[in-house]
């Protein structure tokens, strides 16, 4: 609380006294306010949708690139997967029309085939012939699998029906994971017999295991079932159902987003491999594959989030220092003027009182003159009965015309200090100057006025008029604040070598604390509407401080006010 | 001692006039600037009672001339409109005083009587200056009061010796 009441501008607890139609002009919390939010909206707003337009844009293009990647692999992956079942089916395709049905019958023969396959193509197993009646009539290969019938079986029923067929991994009579590929020799008097190889899986798992692939990715196949026909490394073992969907049916490579059961997002790029139950599939882990992305995104972010800081602090500092720095113009503005039009009302007046003045002391003159040639006359003739009786009012006459001097002397003194002179001044005769004027004020009210300005106070170098314009401004205001029989002390001493402080002190009704701080400002007044301008003290402050000095006050309610003005012995030469 | 009064409150000036009549200083009278001028043409008063505020011509526009065409008189300004700008010209035009009114009598007279003596010691001291031969000096200080302060207190050292 206490950084921010030591922070807290000037103005911030301002409130102008003067209302009329332009008073939001010098409501400066509300200027500063519409600075502050104006500045900050006009640069901030740009500033964030910018940094949001690109952030979206961003991570957009990254996600794409990233689907785009995927959905290429995965149409890659297929070409050669299709290519090497392909390529197998052909070489079937080959052997069957470059043998007849008897050479192929021929054990030695299918023997020899089987190593020309392997060593041609390779990734071959074994090989079989197969009667339409599902008689396993010759065989080459590891496994003795000579006089097995398939004639119940599945595959052995749709290749007879389409000619061509393509197995799952199954484990069969071996009881390992293989592949069959099979095909159909039609004779032209009717089907013939089904020519049958088994493939080597390591040889086509390691199609997919080789893939190098970023953001913890995952190639495999599965069948329509969801069967995983070759290993994954993380989604289950061959012949374990896969934990993902099956995806639907597409013709072309698809690549879309799945949540697994965990919540982790994925990137699923598949292909149904065409006349295979096979479906490729591959996964990437998206949190993975985004990683640089994130990272930069915090960088983004902490520059935004730094750049909005650093807007904001230059926006609320610079505002404040503009906007406190108007209103101290104001504030000199409005001093200014009001000193002004006070100069200006003190020398009208000064000029009445001057003409005033002027325009007596002729026929006081004259006054004076016939009134002391009656007690010339009186006092040259001898034995005048009642001359006693003449002279005493003539002598009261004289004595009158004398005050009436004294003054419109004391009047054109004051007059004509307006302008500013510096001289040698005896502060005791400049407060008692004032004291005439207002000791008959005093007298009817029963003050009591105490002066102690020591003898050896030293005179000082300042204006004349000036000081007693102060000197009015505290004892006229002292007056104000003090009941009838009140007590006014003025008091003086010499503060160090320099200086010297009045002290004019009352017993009258005291300022509120609250009150103490604001009353050197133009305008502050407790006395509204019974005559007060709320200009005295703001004045009185100016001229002091014009005089090189500075006021203080202290005051109790109840108990009294005093001011304190500490002037300087000498004047420094102002540069003008 | 040839003392004139110059004022144009009538009444105020002939009464002032009686009463210095009645201390021993004969005086007369004019009532304009005009009339002063005119007076002092023709008769060259010693001392010179001068009010500011006058119909035709100027008080100070009288002492302004006077200062040129007649330095040896002295002016004593006695007027209602006393300011401190006044008060500076009219010693600029090396008035003798500059008192405001209303005055008592007896200071006036212990004024005008002050300026006779200065006239008197100052006509001495350039006759002084003169005889011995110092025409330069002497001019200076028939001209210029202030010059003849400093003379004046060169005659005395010279008295002295």
């Amino acid at each position: 609380m206490s950084i921010l009441k030591r922070i807290k501008p000037a103005f911030w607890d301002h409130q102008d006294l003067i209302s009329g139609p332009h008073k939001a002009l010098f409501n400066f919390r509300r200027i500063w306010y519409a600075t502050v939010l104006l500045t900050s909206a006009v640069v901030l707003l740009p500033l964030i949708t910018m940094a949001v337009i690109d952030y979206k844009v961003t991570q957009h293009n990254i996600e794409s690139a990233i689907l785009l990647r995927t959905a290429r692999l995965v149409s890659n992956t297929q070409r050669t997967i299709s290519f090497f079942l392909d390529e197998r089916r052909a070489a079937l395709r080959f052997i069957e029309q470059d043998n007849t049905c008897e050479e192929l019958k021929d054990p030695e023969r299918l023997t020899s085939l089987l190593e020309h396959l392997k060593k041609g193509v390779g990734g071959f197993v074994d090989l079989g012939i197969i009667e339409f009646s599902g008689l396993h009539v010759n065989y080459a290969g590891p496994y003795n699998l000579q006089g097995v019938n398939y004639s119940r079986q599945q595959w052995f029923k749709e290749v007879m029906e389409r000619g061509v067929y393509t197995s799952d991994v199954f484990l069969g009579f071996r009881r390992t994971p293989h592949l069959v590929v099979a095909i159909r020799h039609d004779l032209p008097e009717g089907p013939c017999y089904v020519l049958r190889a088994s493939l080597d899986m390591e040889k086509f798992n390691d199609l997919l295991s080789n893939l190098e692939m970023a953001g913890r990715g995952d190639a495999f196949l599965i069948n329509r079932e969801g069967l995983l026909q070759t290993p994954s490394l993380y989604h289950g073992k061959v012949f374990e159902k896969v934990s993902l969907p099956v995806p639907e049916y597409a013709p072309r490579t698809r690549v879309l987003e799945w949540k697994n059961a965990s919540g982790l997002p994925l990137i699923i790029g598949y292909r149904y491999i065409a006349d295979t139950p096979f479906i490729l599939m591959v996964v990437k882990q998206k949190e993975v594959l985004m990683k640089p992305w994130y990272e930069t995104r915090i960088e983004l972010i902490g520059f935004l989030l730094a750049s909005i800081t650093i807007v904001l602090i230059v926006i609320l500092g610079g505002g404040t220092y503009l906007v406190n720095r108007i209103y101290l113009a104001d504030q000199r503005r409005v001093m200014i003027l009001h000193e002004v039009e006070y100069s200006n009302k003190m020398a009208s007046i000064g000029r009445l009182a001057a003409g005033v003045a002027h325009e007596i002391n002729n026929p006081l003159a004259i006054i004076n003159e016939k009134a002391g040639l009656i007690k010339d006359l009186l006092s040259l003739k001898e034995g005048f009965a009642d001359k006693e009786q003449l002279l005493d009012p003539i002598n009261s006459i004289l004595a009158s015309v004398e005050r009436c001097g004294r003054i419109t002397r004391r009047l054109l003194g004051f007059a004509r200090h307006m302008d500013v002179s510096i001289q040698t001044v005896n502060l005791g005769d400049i407060v008692q100057g004032v004291l005439d004027f207002l000791d008959k004020e005093a007298e009817y009210r029963s003050i009591a006025v105490s002066v102690d300005i020591p003898g050896d106070l030293p005179a000082i170098e300042s204006d004349r008029g000036k000081l007693q314009q102060i000197f009015l401004n505290l004892i006229n205001n002292a007056f104000a604040a003090m009941e009838d029989n009140g007590h006014l002390a003025i008091t003086a001493k010499t503060e160090g070598r320099d200086f010297v402080s009045i002290t004019v002190a009352d017993d009258g009704c005291g300022i509120p604390e609250n009150d103490l701080k604001r009353i050197f400002e133009p305008f502050f007044s407790t006395k509204i509407g019974s005559g007060g301008t709320g200009l005295g003290l703001s004045i009185t402050y100016g001229l002091v401080q014009e005089l090189g000095g500075k006021i203080s006050v202290q005051s109790e309610v109840g108990k009294g006010t005093s001011f304190t003005i500490t002037l300087p012995l000498k004047q420094e030469q102002k540069e003008r | 001692m040839k003392v004139l009064l110059v004022d144009d409150e009538i009444e105020f000036v002939n009464t002032l006039s009686n009463r210095l009549g009645m201390r021993g200083i004969s005086t007369d009278v004019v009532y304009d600037g005009q009339q002063a001028l005119d007076y002092v043409a023709e008769h060259e008063p010693d001392v010179i009672v001068l009010d500011l505020e006058m119909p035709k011509v100027h008080g100070m526009d009288v002492l302004r001339q006077l200062s040129k065409t007649h330095p040896d008189i002295q002016v004593v300004i006695l007027t209602a409109y006393g300011t401190e700008e006044r008060e500076k010209e009219a010693e600029k035009l090396n008035a003798f005083d500059f008192l405001n009114k209303p005055v008592d009598v007896e200071t006036l007279v212990e004024r005008i009587r002050g300026a006779y003596r200065f006239k008197a010691e100052k006509t001495m001291a350039a006759a002084a200056f003169a005889e011995a031969g110092e025409f330069d000096t002497a001019k200076e200080i028939a001209k210029d009061a202030k010059r003849f302060k400093t003379a004046g207190e060169m005659f005395k050292d010279e008295d002295k010796k």
